[in-house]
């Protein structure tokens, strides 16, 4: 199976051939690297810009505005704080314009901890897109997810980011994508370029097919009937091995919901679980004050205050200003395995 | 003053035959009395209707004020000389907030300009959700204008690429202020348009009014010149007197050529003025002191006789009725209603399970 980083690179080629895809570009994202995770290796309109993450996000919003359809990438998450003002002018031009223009622009960026990156390299940006009305907010937790919401991504035609869990880009799938060969390194060989020097490489692209994934469509991870599980990202899969867990250890099952799409979110599904269970935890790794999952709470809290049995819960990253180098930092910083088992465990077994 | 000559074109037809030529300063460049009129005509209706806003601003009628009260000799000329249209075969406009002579220019009528101030459901622009002058108008490729400044300059660099691209002549126009020429976006511009082998046509104006809302310039700005920030990226550049149409039309018309030829960036530092402060939170009332571009301009059409003081009346009368009449009109129209607030934040979406059409309030 393909690994998170591959399906997206999968989908942006199956963009460039298919859904019009003119630039995919940000800093390192033409070659030789094709991206510091790989994600954009053997892109036929992939280029290097400047080392210029403002540049990037009005270069898109340029690119678009002629007609062009853009995917750019910021290198991190962790590098785009000093763009949030052109990201809250790309997600008003058409409000404020009174839609004279629409603004048809992807923006990509690994985002989450996971990979020991210390103060800059383990940021989340949810909560911060969350606020950027106009926009449309995405974070895939598997490939073939990555894959689908990137095809949506590219059509929509107003601005989506596409936040990449970066502890998870190196993970592969449990679902084949549309077209990937059988074999794991067959695919390898065909589109991952060679370490060293790859100026004579050139990828041989699978037959991908068309595979959407609708912008706003959450996903059961796993059906349960004790609690509801509301998650994404990194922390995601952690969820579902601690719901694995905890019914042979208890008999408690859960409903897993991946969420998927930050905005817009997929409150139907939120609602009926919550509905059907009474008991509620949300989990992120963003840090806890102002949280998104905050908001999800309000909306639980607002309209199913009379439903719960329990009172509902998050379980978020603490209120510090990063994520230390020394793994006892991280550890301690954002949700782990064994802390969300203990909280699922807890919202699932407290007395109504 | 300009260093310009201003030649009535049926004068210059003469000239070879022994009339002498009006001559104002010492340059070589001459626009035909039919052009000088247009300008003027332009000028003063940009004047009046930002005198007209101003007004509004005060009586209740609009809110916050900003315009551009002497910068129209300069954003005239570029508005008559920019290619209209929709698209990257035309030019691409990043204004700033006191281009309104330019949209004028245009063909756009007086009323869009009073619709906007007045904050209507009419407003073409922004439906009236923006500050008066920042417009927005896909036929024209006029981009919607921020009031954060110098955003824009990140953006022009990508409208440009796409009509490179394309081929053509289309120029993406991106004009901003002295003061925001400090923000790291104006160099952004000079970086992303002359990637090696990847140059683009923009053309960078820089309307230079010496002032930073209430701080000058020179207390806060070491360099002479701005356009010698271009020359380290190979950027040609010139200083013109942007108070002097004549002057000012020839440097647009040398910098468009360049950028619609070389299909690479110039940049334009036009000297304004700002006759009316920064906006109406310093008052917006006339400032002395400063050179208005029409008075100017009038003298020298006097002088050539290419107006007559009557005709001179007449435009300033037929600009007031017009901005009157344009108020009166506005001020019957509707004003937005509270349905209209979430209007036009998305476009319609085929992929989108939530919003597959406009934003209708959070997920439900």
């Amino acid at each position: 199976m393909a690994t998170l980083v591959q399906a997206v690179r999968m989908a942006l080629h199956y963009g460039e051939e298919h859904l019009g895809v003119t630039d995919i570009f940000g800093e390192d994202v033409g070659p030789p690297l094709g991206g510091v995770f790989t994600a954009t290796q053997g892109l036929k309109t992939a280029w290097n810009s400047p080392l210029d993450e403002r540049g990037i996000i009005g270069t898109a919003m340029g690119i678009a505005y002629a007609g062009g359809r853009p995917v750019a990438e910021i290198q991190f998450c962790d590098y785009g704080f000093n763009t949030i003002d052109i990201l809250k002018v790309a997600g008003n031009q058409r409000w404020a314009g009174a839609g004279n223009f629409d603004m048809p622009i992807v923006v990509m960026t690994p985002s989450g901890s996971g990979i020991r990156g210390s103060l800059y390299h383990s940021h989340s940006f949810e909560s911060w897109a969350s606020r950027l009305p106009g926009w449309k907010i995405v974070m895939p937790a598997t490939a073939l997810d990555a894959y689908g919401l990137m095809l949506s991504a590219i059509v929509d035609p107003n601005p989506v980011m596409v936040l990449l869990p970066k502890a998870l880009l190196r993970v592969r799938g449990e679902e084949k994508i549309p077209g990937e060969p059988e074999d794991d390194n067959e695919l390898k060989e065909m589109i991952d370029a060679p370490v060293g020097d790859r100026s004579n490489w050139t990828p041989r692209w699978p037959e991908l097919k068309a595979h959407f994934i609708k912008i706003g469509e959450a996903r059961l991870a796993r059906a349960g009937s004790t609690a509801t599980v509301v998650s994404y990202g990194r922390p995601l899969p952690l969820c579902v091995q601690a719901a694995d867990q905890l019914k042979q250890e208890l008999g408690a099952t859960f409903d897993v919901i991946d969420l998927r799409s930050i905005f817009p979110y997929d409150w139907k599904t939120i609602s009926a679980s919550v509905l059907k269970t009474g008991r509620v935890l949300i989990v992120n790794e963003d840090t806890e004050v102002t949280n998104f999952g905050e908001h999800l709470l309000r909306r639980v809290i607002d309209h199913h205050f009379y439903d719960l049995l329990v009172r509902p819960r998050v379980l978020l990253g603490k209120h510090i200003p990063g994520i230390g180098l020394n793994q006892v930092y991280e550890q301690n910083s954002v949700p782990q395995f064994a802390g969300i088992k203990e909280a699922m465990k807890a919202v699932a077994t407290e007395e109504a | 003053m300009s260093s310009k000559t201003i030649v009535p074109a049926s004068l210059a037809a003469n000239g070879a035959a022994g009339v002498v030529l009006p001559q104002v300063g010492s340059g070589d460049e001459y626009l035909s009395a039919e052009r000088c009129v247009e300008l003027h005509r332009l000028m003063v209706r940009a004047r009046v209707m930002e005198e007209r806003t101003i007004k509004m601003s005060k009586s209740g009628e609009g809110y916050f004020w900003i315009g551009g009260p002497g910068e129209e000799a300069f954003n005239a000329c570029l508005g008559l000389q920019v290619h209209k249209g929709q698209g990257p075969a035309f030019d691409y406009l990043n204004l700033h907030y006191r281009n309104s002579a330019t949209l004028l220019a245009l063909g756009m009528p007086m009323l869009d300009g009073i619709r906007q101030m007045a904050m209507r459901a009419t407003d073409p622009h922004s439906r009236g959700r923006n500050f008066p002058g920042h417009y927005a108008k896909r036929e024209w490729n006029v981009l919607p204008v921020s009031s954060v400044i110098e955003v824009r300059h990140t953006m022009a660099p990508g409208t440009a690429l796409m009509q490179k691209r394309l081929g053509g002549d289309g120029v993406t126009v991106v004009t901003g202020g002295d003061a925001g020429t400090a923000e790291g976006d104006f160099a952004s511009c000079l970086i992303w348009s002359t990637i090696p082998g990847r140059e683009v046509p923009v053309l960078i104006v820089v309307a230079n009014n010496c002032w930073g809302i209430s701080t000058a310039a020179c207390n806060v700005h070491s360099e002479k010149r701005i356009i010698d920030r271009g020359r380290a990226h190979g950027i040609p550049g010139e200083v013109v007197d942007g108070n002097d149409p004549v002057a000012s039309w020839y440097a647009i018309e040398r910098a468009l050529t360049w950028c619609r030829t070389e299909r690479k960036p110039y940049m334009l530092e036009a000297k304004v003025s700002r006759l009316y402060g920064h906006s109406s939170s310093s008052g917006a009332l006339r400032v002395k002191g400063e050179v208005d571009c029409i008075e100017q301009f009038e003298k020298k059409l006097l002088a050539l006789g290419i107006l007559e003081p009557p005709q001179v009346a007449k435009v300033h009368e037929a600009a007031e009725l017009e901005a009157e009449a344009a108020l009166e009109q506005a001020l019957t129209e509707p004003q937005p209603s509270p349905e209209d607030v979430e209007m036009f934040t998305y476009a319609d979406s085929a992929v989108d399970a939530v919003y597959p059409g406009d934003y209708t309030g959070l997920p439900g």
